[in-house]
């Protein structure tokens, strides 16, 4: 048995690997330690670490950027599954900084204030994997063309309502459905049509899914929105305001772990939706101001 | 139960709690054997073996006891079952964790100590081909945030090195790697890990 060569580090695979690995969880937007270590505790597998969740950056308004490195490095050191951290769409320095931190994860998100407006963060120059939201298939794909290791579906962050998700989320894999049916000639209306890569079309038409995980997010709120998002296809959830906006955050976040998983269980998912205290309010689509999910091109 | 491990009828279960289980299945389908996902009890009454997937090893461990699933699971490995524990499976056949949760108990199923996340984080995940014992060609090891092998009994036998580290051992009926072998196209390891079967 020899002694290892050299080894590669950064790569797509290891990048889709962490992806991999998320798959089944729930990773949960937290804003100082103490939320970690809750996030931890409940069952994450990941937490998402930022300065205000959704639900507060939609009520203050104002531009959201990249949180404190203070603050990120706070939550590395109290827990020991991966933290993720957000850059605004196409501020390529703030992922840097957030690769310099030892982020795990970086998720180039529309819920902070874009400070680019055609331009996404060319995420094969990092060794740290970037995730992006999409709210349809041509989205996802011009993403991972440039380099995102995870998609996942934007839905409305902060209003606790699932119903922008399971749009996205529809979309998605209905369109995946769709061009595993089309014969060859069609995958070129089909690239023209979602604005993406023929080659990146031609390969789900083949394997029948996209090339990185898809997860789902914005507007999860309790255990049955979490399986709801599963049962659709999502392979993870991402769970913002939903946890710590809502009256007794701890219980709701083991819940919302436990129905992931069970997610085709309803008696399991009954039995630990019970006694959850209220969720969060939430807001209808009709009475939000900005839509954070049209951000991002 | 008796006689459910005659090669036919057999079925191979895949840990189905969170992480990289689908990944498992696509390679042990490729393989051609039946396999079941497991989350309940009852999952894994119906299967002769287990993969236990990469992912999170302590929201695995929560999950294990909120599905009630530890106790059946410690007592199959115990009575013989065939196991086979890759990155955060392989966390929890471990005797003892190193750098985990401590309320996270480990199956104690295999004479090793585990540290969780010992090569640092996602940016020193890496790929490194490694000569495995009785395989002819290298094969291509994926490690993502991986435990290492800190210390193994003499009972364990270790079947592939990376560099100083152990990272694919087996003792008795339990198989575990620190790397992800459902991550490359390659179905040598879960093959051998069937023959024990």
């Amino acid at each position: 048995m020899a002694k290892n060569e050299k080894n590669m580090t950064g790569s797509m695979v290891v990048k889709r690997g962490l992806a991999e690995m998320l798959k089944g969880g729930v990773i949960m937007d937290v804003v100082n330690a103490d939320q970690a270590k809750i996030a931890e505790d409940a069952g994450a597998c990941a937490v998402m670490a930022l300065e205000r969740v959704p639900a507060d950056i939609r009520r203050d308004g104002g531009v959201a950027r990249m949180s404190d490195p203070e603050m990120i490095e706070k939550i590395q050191a109290v827990v020991s599954i991966p933290v993720m951290a957000k850059a605004r769409i196409g501020h390529f320095v703030e992922a840097q900084v957030l690769e310099s931190l030892g982020v795990d994860f970086i998720d180039e998100s529309e819920v902070l204030t874009p400070a680019d407006e055609s331009h996404h963060i060319d995420k094969f120059l990092f060794k740290t994997p970037v995730v992006c939201g999409a709210t349809n298939l041509g989205e996802a794909l011009r993403r991972i063309s440039e380099g995102a290791a995870l998609i996942r579906s934007k839905g409305e962050a902060g209003t606790g309502n699932i119903v922008e998700a399971v749009r996205h989320l529809r979309s998605i894999i209905g369109d995946i459905r769709k061009i595993t049916q089309a014969d060859s000639a069609e995958l070129f209306e089909w690239a023209k049509r979602l604005q993406a890569p023929l080659p990146l079309v031609q390969e789900i038409a083949e394997t029948g899914w996209l090339q990185v995980p898809l997860f789902c997010a914005g507007g999860i709120a309790t255990p049955s929105d979490a399986a709801l998002a599963m049962q659709l296809g999502a392979e993870a959830v991402f769970v913002g305001s939903g946890i710590f906006k809502s009256n007794d955050p701890a219980p709701r976040a083991k819940a919302i772990v436990e129905a992931t998983t069970h997610f085709r269980d309803a008696e399991i998912i009954a039995k630990v939706s019970r006694n959850l205290g209220a969720p969060m309010t939430g807001i209808g689509m009709d009475n939000i101001q900005e839509r954070f999910a049209e951000r991002g091109w | 139960m008796v006689g459910v491990s005659h090669n036919k009828s057999r079925i191979v279960g895949v840990l189905a709690l969170q992480g990289a289980f689908s990944r498992h299945q696509n390679v042990l389908k490729e393989l051609g054997v039946a396999t079941r996902q497991v989350r309940t009890p009852q999952d894994l009454e119906a299967v002769n073996a287990l993969v236990m997937p990469g992912g999170e090893s302590t929201t695995m461990s929560q999950l294990l006891e909120s599905s009630e699933i530890f106790e059946p699971l410690a007592k199959r490995v115990k009575d013989g079952m065939a196991v086979f524990g890759t990155c955060a499976g392989m966390i929890l056949l471990a005797k003892k964790i190193i750098d985990g949760r401590d309320d996270q108990t480990p199956f104690g199923a295999i004479d090793i100590e585990v540290q969780r996340n010992a090569y640092g984080r996602q940016v020193d995940s890496f790929e490194a081909d490694i000569d495995v014992d009785s395989l002819e060609k290298p094969f291509h090891a994926v490690f993502i945030r991986a435990p290492r092998i800190a210390s193994l009994g003499s009972q364990v036998k270790v079947l592939a090195y990376c560099g100083d580290d152990v990272v694919l051992a087996q003792q008795n009926n339990i198989l575990v790697a620190s790397f992800h072998p459902e991550l490359t196209n390659d179905i040598r390891l879960h093959e051998l890990f069937l023959k024990g079967v």
